[in-house]
């Protein structure tokens, strides 16, 4: 083995703990539910057939792992090598998000053991069959290029093997997520009557794939802060602030796209009328994205606290938007509301703490934040 | 051609044969808690059609009574059919929209597609399946009327060719002015292969008027169709952009060796 040069190490924290024991519940919750079905766990009805595990764990938990295919293009095909310290640890998050986005989904459908079924029953009309094409190839694409990293400690006669083929997979691997993440928008076309109409767009796709592409950098910038935090490992600022402004402009452009579209279709007003809708797409486009790209083209974005609060409002106005379209976009048309069980909380709960504890053992064992960036990757 | 039913609703009276025939045929269980006949009724896994009773006022203001069915349209271009990404749901050529428990992986977005919120899930179940109203396709298949319709008493459904009935409905609103001049089904999403005949207009009887005319399909088919080629382009785009600017970034570093050398 090539793993006794340094001991497998992991630290255990009072936080560690704490994430290990929501888990630990978790995984209990997600047996019970695989054994006694859906409606004994979740909140879920014939009115509200999609909820917090869709909304949240799928549909965020995508966009939030966005970063991982935006960095790829800009280091590994652009081939801006001034942002490679950011790559890797990018990349691992959105590996991590998209195995929790298939735990997510997995755990959310009726038969959960018929899942393959679409892989030779072809409902190809279906925008989901994108999807469920798409994520699932981009998951495997994301784990063999993880193996140019992990061939670094176990395995090493491969790694030459994975080195090579890195090119390659890398732009795969950008192709399966431009599409997919605009398909989870797409997925709501056909929502026309049901979904508010400050969502409903028949550019939807095109916002959930700009949201997604500048959300990465958001992530980026939480997850390199918090990072730096744990393992005292701080990427410089001038790399983060150049990353954001590539948000920043996408930003301006998903702002300018936004409003055009609400005017053309002339339900502009409808975001002041003061209603529950309304409000949400208020905070979502003022906190989300309108104060983010102040941040981003002023002074204020020199500074870590400024590049942190710019990471939480991005992403938390992603989030937000994705909760929205699920949830707050639906309530009108399915005329009950929704509101998640403790249960549902509990899984989302824990596998955003499985992602942190998977993450905190990778960084810890595997050459992803001290990579200088140069030699690999050809 | 394609088959139909015409509702006249003027002529019902409410006495739920209709979703007794539908339990017997479809082997069906009694739900003690969602009667399927009144003022509470409620679609669901076990009760695929229903008879609501609405208390509304016609056109002279006379508080009148009038009963409603509810199951599956059946719509032409069925938007669950095009939401299904394991084809567990088809259209055929009879008109039916078909569920195949097989084929379903309970991922439920059919029932977020549909317009009329239609399909309805075994939520208690470890292993759920969707349900909806078959519209009898095995009867239908060897030209029999669905069970519901063929039990009806009051005369209130017509079955048949579903142009044939559209013309035929179109003659009545004409001829007698106590009809509301709507067909519901006519051009709803497309048109549906239930048409529904009111005196009184049909949004007070609870059903959803607002919805598109266009077949929902037809909101995502150019998406999709449009993907293959999206993939393909952007992957040579992709694939450019990685050797010019791996070639750019070496020629640039060769430079900078000359102009130190």
């Amino acid at each position: 083995m090539a793993a006794n040069a340094q001991k497998w190490s992991f630290r255990i924290t009072p936080i560690r703990i704490f994430l290990m024991l929501l888990s630990l519940l978790c995984v209990g919750v997600i047996v019970f539910r695989l054994v006694t079905g859906l409606g004994m766990v979740t909140n879920l009805s014939d009115e509200w057939p999609w909820g917090l595990w869709i909304g949240f764990d799928v549909l965020c938990g995508v966009a939030l792992a966005g970063g991982g295919y935006g960095t790829a293009l800009i280091v590994h095909v652009l081939h801006k090598e001034y942002f490679s310290p950011i790559a890797r640890s990018a990349m691992l998050t959105s590996l991590l998000g998209y195995l929790l986005v298939m735990a997510g989904l997995f755990l959310d459908i009726g038969q959960w053991f018929n899942f393959w079924r679409p892989f030779v029953s072809w409902g190809h009309t279906s925008v989901l069959f994108e999807v469920f094409w798409c994520v699932s190839c981009y998951t495997t694409v994301q784990i063999l290029e993880f193996t140019e990293i992990l061939t670094e400690r176990v395995g090493t006669k491969y790694h030459a093997l994975a080195v090579k083929a890195l090119p390659v997979l890398m732009i795969i691997g950008i192709i399966f997520p431009t599409l997919h993440q605009s398909s989870l928008g797409g997925l709501y076309l056909l929502m026309v009557d049901k979904l508010y109409p400050l969502w409903w767009s028949p550019i939807i796709f095109f916002f959930f794939l700009l949201s997604s592409f500048f959300v990465g950098p958001a992530m980026i910038c939480v997850e390199t802060t918090l990072a730096g935090k744990a393992y005292d490992h701080w990427i410089p600022i001038p790399v983060l602030r150049k990353l954001i402004r590539i948000s920043g402009y996408a930003m301006i452009v998903y702002l300018v796209l936004k409003v055009f579209d609400l005017v053309n279709r002339g339900v502009f007003n409808l975001m002041f009328k003061g209603n529950l809708e309304g409000n949400m797409f208020l905070i979502e486009l003022v906190l989300g994205i309108i104060v983010p790209i102040i941040i981003c083209f002023s002074g204020f974005s020199n500074s870590r606290a400024g590049l942190f609060t710019f990471g939480l409002l991005v992403s938390g106005g992603v989030v937000l938007n994705r909760m929205n379209v699920v949830i707050t976009g639906m309530i009108r048309s399915t005329g009950v509301s929704y509101v998640p069980s403790l249960w549902e909380f509990a899984v989302s709960a824990g596998l955003v703490a499985m992602g942190i504890l998977a993450y905190c053992f990778i960084v810890e064992n595997f050459k992803i934040l001290d990579h200088d960036g140069h030699g690999h990757a050809a | 051609m394609a088959k139909g039913v015409l509702v006249d609703l003027t002529k019902c009276v409410g006495c739920g044969s209709c979703t007794v025939a539908c339990k017997l045929w479809n082997d069906l269980k009694w739900d003690p808690q969602n009667p399927t006949v009144g003022d509470k009724v409620k679609l669901n896994d076990k009760n695929w059609t229903v008879v609501g009773r609405h208390e509304v006022k016609d056109k002279d203001g006379t508080p009148v009574w009038r009963f409603v069915k509810q199951q599956c349209f059946h719509c032409k271009e069925p938007a669950c059919a095009s939401a299904c990404f394991a084809k567990a749901f088809q259209k055929t050529k009879e008109g039916p929209v078909i569920y195949y428990p097989h084929l379903c992986v309970g991922c439920r977005y059919c029932m977020v597609a549909c317009p009329f919120n239609i399909p309805k899930y075994q939520w208690e179940k470890t292993f759920p399946l969707v349900t909806k109203c078959q519209m009898c396709s095995t009867r239908v298949a060897k030209g029999e009327a669905p069970a519901c319709v063929s039990v009806c008493p009051a005369g209130v459904f017509k079955y048949g060719d579903r142009e044939a009935l559209l013309k035929e409905a179109k003659s009545i609103v004409a001829k007698d002015p106590k009809y509301v001049n709507h067909i519901f089904g006519e051009q709803e999403v497309g048109g549906t292969s239930w048409l529904y005949l009111s005196d009184i207009p049909f949004e007070q009887l609870g059903f959803k008027t607002n919805v598109t005319h266009r077949p929902l399909p037809s909101f995502t088919e150019k998406y999709m169709q449009a993907t293959p080629y999206v993939a393909i382009t952007w992957g040579a785009i992709l694939t450019g952009l990685y050797h010019y600017t791996k070639r750019r970034n070496q020629i640039a570093k060769e430079n900078n060796k000359n102009i130190k050398a």
